[in-house]
């Protein structure tokens, strides 16, 4: 599998970039006269991905999509996919029949089999959530013209999770909130995210811990409000409060705390140029560090698409990937080095 | 003292004034109960207690084979959704409902009933059943306000909705 490191939604110019990394808008749906993926059988979850086949290859979104049967396909590919946000871990990991669909430039994925029969979401980089939405509302509108969905006149769409009832949509949005975490402000977000029934996870979603100051805010309400409600509520409730506490708490830094500031992102940037061996949440921490010192011109000579980049590509699917062979633990981390001093020199 | 009723110790004692004139009586146990003095011990109350014994039982049975009947469609049972957090296919939503409800209301901050996109598929009904909801919610909202004009507008709406029902078309 051979995937770009600079993917649509991976590039750095975009809305509110400096804090927000990407955004998401995710959609679950179930076809309708099939149990949840939890209760099907081998045949059924076979007849499911056949439908889902035809029905995906023969819409009107057919010219941009993949399709890859992720029960045959390697574990290195299947993990990354995952590193890609393409796939969920529960998606990776699984041993039944299923499969990701995913536009040329990665902006859409439609995973099959995974909890629901249908999670459908597009990605783009910094903070366009107006964007993404209608693009997953024009996927589910054609997708919806081949099939029905399981569909309750009071509950909305049927999902296999009560959580994701109604309309089963999600938005979320990756930040990086070096600054935040760095003067221990970061508890008072995961506090006011909470009070507003916002979740609060890392880098990759559930269970992950928050490396590189990675912080992924996703709604929870999904039922009783229209798309368009939970969309302004999102958007308007807390994520502008967010980046302006980000951006204030970086600028006090840089007028109150400079030295140490700088300190922390030049000792960050030294480690990652002369570093032989390389641990990906080490060099996580290491790079947001650097693209703070880049976001605030106290480091001139690197450009942020490269930081961005090597986010992926320190990953370790994704360094097997660019030397073409599996690695060691050991040797991951030699090479997770090599590649950064190369990319930072 | 003596039974008044026979030669056996009488352990109840009553004295009542009637007319000036006191009344004592002095009974035995066997006696007293069977003036209806002291409450009768025979076998129906024990009858009454082992029947309510074994119907509790019975109910208990009956509840814990209605918690473990799974939904007809997909077999799940509500004790392994517990478990899991996932249903098994749409019917569950429909066996479930009782005790789905409150769940789904605290899950949701208070959301009830979707508000949202509607399949095109689905018809006009659900758009119907969508508009009486949402006018049911402004009239609560009027009523609340003191704003009976507009009230009583919302209730008309709602009749002549509620009146173009599929069912209630034929009806006077």
């Amino acid at each position: 599998m051979d995937l770009d490191p600079t993917a649509a939604w991976n590039i750095e110019q975009a809305p509110h970039s400096d804090v927000v990394i990407s955004c998401r808008a995710r959609i679950a749906r179930n076809i309708d006269g099939f149990p949840f993926v939890n209760r099907t059988t081998d045949a059924q979850n076979h007849e499911l991905l056949n439908l889902s086949r035809r029905m995906l290859l023969g819409s009107e979104l057919a010219d941009e999509l993949v399709w890859v049967d992720l029960h045959e396909a390697t574990a290195h590919d299947r993990r990354l996919l995952f590193e890609r946000h393409l796939i969920s871990k529960n998606h990776m990991e699984s041993k039944s029949e299923r499969a990701v669909v995913i536009s040329q430039d990665e902006t859409l994925s439609i995973m099959v089999n995974e909890e629901d029969h249908l999670r459908m979401q597009v990605l783009a980089p910094g903070l366009q959530l107006e964007k993404v939405y209608h693009q997953i509302n024009h996927v589910d509108d054609a997708v919806e013209a081949e099939i029905d969905y399981a569909f309750h006149d009071r509950w909305g769409y049927l999902t296999a999770c009560p959580t994701n009832l109604g309309t089963g949509i999600r938005f979320s949005v990756m930040l990086q909130l070096p600054a935040l975490r760095m003067t221990n402000e970061i508890d008072r977000v995961r506090r006011a995210a909470n009070d507003l029934h916002l979740a609060v996870r890392g880098y990759h979603g559930e269970g992950s811990e928050s490396a590189g100051n990675f912080y992924q805010i996703s709604n929870q309400v999904t039922l009783g409000k229209t798309e368009e409600e939970l969309l302004a509520e999102f958007q308007e409730a807390i994520l502008p409060r967010i980046i302006e506490y980000e951006l204030h708490t970086r600028k006090v830094l840089v007028e109150k705390n400079s030295v140490l500031l700088d300190d922390r992102i030049h000792r960050a940037l030294a480690v990652l140029r002369s570093a032989r061996m390389l641990g990906t949440e080490e060099a996580m921490n290491l790079l947001s560090r650097v693209r703070l010192g880049i976001c605030l011109d106290r480091v001139e000579e690197i450009n942020r698409q490269i930081i961005k980049q090597l986010f992926l590509q320190i990953q370790p699917a994704h360094l097997q990937q660019h030397l073409g062979q599996e690695l060691s633990p050991v040797e991951m981390r030699e090479a997770r080095a090599t590649i950064v001093r190369q990319m930072l020199q | 003292m003596k039974c008044d009723r026979c030669d056996k110790p009488a352990v109840v004692h009553e004295v009542n004034v009637k007319h000036g004139v006191k009344h004592e009586i002095h009974l035995c146990e066997e006696h007293a109960r069977e003036a209806g003095i002291i409450p009768s011990l025979g076998p129906e109350p024990i009858n009454q207690m082992l029947t309510q014994f074994v119907v509790s039982q019975k109910t208990k049975k009956r509840k814990r084979a209605k918690s473990k009947k799974g939904c007809p469609e997909c077999g799940l049972t509500f004790t392994r959704f517990r478990q899991k957090g996932l249903l098994g296919c749409p019917v569950c939503y429909e066996v479930f409902d009782a005790q789905l409800g409150g769940l789904i209301e605290r899950t949701h901050n208070g959301g009830t009933h979707h508000a949202g996109k509607i399949p095109q598929r689905a018809g006009g009904s659900i758009d119907r059943q969508r508009m009486i909801q949402r006018l049911a919610k402004e009239l609560d909202s009027a009523i609340s306000a003191e704003q009976y004009e507009r009230a009583a507008e919302l209730r008309d709406q709602l009749q002549t909705l509620e009146l173009e029902k599929p069912g209630n078309q034929d009806g006077p």
